[in-house]
């Protein structure tokens, strides 16, 4: 039987936005996985760990107490899963702060009130990649692989908020380890000492501080290059968007000749798992993953 | 000055320690800080701080008020959290430095033009319209957030960033026409206008003790 949770997708993930390719690639990922995600109806943004300029401390934690809210109301009783690091951290911090704080939590009822909603808070808020690891686990996540991800050498770029201050379980921080299993589970070659797989590429502060932040990145996809790797995976919207999409820009000014495609690991796993080039939505890179279209089309 | 910055001075004369403590969100445990400089040197932006967290929390334990306010430091913030994983006394810094800089925002003393500062604020106002982040709208505002010269200069630098985000669908022009919205839009927005409220009501009622 299907194992089900309360899915909040977030924001870039929708049609037409800059992780869409991310949420394709999960749902096929699930579909092998046998997972059924619900989404949350009605979600709204959580205000990423960037929104506090304009939102107070309360506005923002109204924000995912709505979300969860909405989660026991509709979708009782099943944990949240979010696939986005800020998403699944807001949230959590969010369900966090209100265990700790009672008159928090009271002011945030009062606020929800006004939506016709009410706050329980008892939901568990998890990350895919948490479902994946203590749900599923390494060996039925290998049981399903049909086309291993043989000669692709992939660096494992955790980054900072699927990791920092949450993680998952039995990971450290500062060296966590299960992106190199997911790796060497879908029969690619992993590079356990890659350096930079928890370094910041610079979140949001990319938008408003490029300069700042393609040093960041500049330094992350250098080391990967230097161990020798053909392409870089993630857990996370903000570092496979950075790592990607500004390459020409670091090229053009550092004189560099970067050209290494960034993926999820939910796109390694639709490929291992069988599934097409547009299942998997390869179609979603910027910079093609031309080693995975070539297993596709095997 | 503005007049909720008059107010806090005459409130908290000779205790920021105490003003940030009853003010900024997790303030109270800035005197927890014990100096040792983790923060600091774990910061990715390290470099670009004028005053390092660990810095920060003794300016505010001496009362520096104004060269802290109206620091740029806090708005260097990535939200990577290193600081918070590896400070020996757990304090929630990440969270600090986002309620300091809220503060600063909020009394009128951060820097003008700080480009994090407007970003944060574009950020919060385009997902208080429909609910919901409209990628589009929130980068070419961006982009545009300096004068119409500036925007059109960054926007041309962009061009082929914005090209691919295009044809791979991670961008649809057609989000300028209203775009991904939440249904109860006026729930929501009650709900925020009520949490704004209540949060006001919050510091007002702090009093110097």
């Amino acid at each position: 039987m299907a194992k089900e949770y309360s899915f909040y997708p977030g924001c870039s993930s929708q049609e037409g936005a800059s992780s869409s390719n991310y949420l394709k690639s999960v749902q096929s990922m699930c579909d092998v996985l046998d997972i059924k995600l619900n989404t949350i109806p009605d979600w709204n943004c959580c205000s990423a760990s960037i929104g506090y300029s304009g939102g107070g401390e309360l506005p923002r934690l109204a924000l995912s107490a709505r979300n969860i809210a909405l989660s026991e109301k509709h979708n009782g009783g099943q944990d949240i899963v979010a696939t986005c690091a800020a998403c699944w951290l807001s949230t959590r911090e969010t369900a966090e702060r209100l265990h700790q704080d009672p008159e928090m939590m009271a002011e945030t009822n009062t606020a929800l009130k006004e939506a016709g909603l009410q706050l329980t808070n008892a939901t568990k808020i998890r990350h895919m990649v948490e479902v994946l690891i203590e749900d599923i686990g390494y060996e039925e996540m290998g049981k399903h692989v049909k086309k291993p991800l043989e000669g692709i050498k992939i660096a494992g770029y955790v980054g900072c908020q699927t990791n920092r201050p949450f993680g998952i379980e039995g990971e450290s921080f500062e060296n966590p380890k299960y992106l190199d299993k997911f790796v060497e589970t879908l029969g690619g070659e992993s590079i356990p000492n890659y350096e930079k797989k928890v370094s910041c590429c610079g979140g949001a502060l990319a938008f408003s501080e490029p300069e700042k932040s393609q040093a960041l990145v500049k330094g992350i996809i250098e080391s990967a290059l230097d161990h020798g790797a053909d392409m870089i995976v993630t857990p996370c919207p903000v570092c496979q968007m950075n790592v990607e999409v500004y390459q020409d820009q670091i090229n053009a000014k550092y004189g560099t000749k970067f050209h290494i495609p960034v993926t999820y690991y939910s796109t390694l796993m639709a490929v291992a798992y069988g599934k097409t080039a547009k299942e998997a939505s390869l179609e979603g890179q910027i910079i093609r993953a031309k080693k995975l279209e070539a297993i596709c089309a095997k | 000055m503005t007049d909720l910055n008059k107010q806090m001075v005459e409130q908290y004369r000779n205790s920021f320690l105490k003003e940030v403590e009853a003010n900024v969100e997790e303030g109270e445990w800035v005197k927890m800080c014990m100096q040792c400089g983790v923060c600091s040197g774990s910061c990715p932006l390290g470099p670009y701080w004028d005053h390092p967290p660990q810095e920060l929390f003794m300016m505010i334990r001496a009362g520096k008020r104004e060269e802290v306010l109206a620091s740029s430091s806090m708005w260097m913030c990535t939200s990577c959290y290193n600081c918070i994983a590896r400070c020996p006394r757990e304090l929630p810094i990440t969270h600090i430095m986002h309620g300091l800089a809220h503060y600063a925002k909020r009394l009128g003393l951060a820097p003008k033009n700080q480009p994090t500062m407007k970003f944060s604020q574009k950020f919060w106002d385009n997902l208080m319209v429909t609910g919901r982040v409209n990628e589009l709208k929130l980068g070419l505002s961006l982009y545009f957030m300096n004068g119409l010269v500036e925007g059109i200069k960054t926007s041309l630098k962009m061009k082929n960033i914005g090209l691919g985000m295009l044809l791979t669908k991670r961008m649809n022009p057609m989000e300028m026409l209203g775009g991904h919205s939440v249904k109860d839009k006026s729930g929501f927005k009650a709900m925020i206008k009520k949490a704004q409220e209540l949060e006001a009501a919050r510091i007002a009622k702090f009093k110097t003790p």
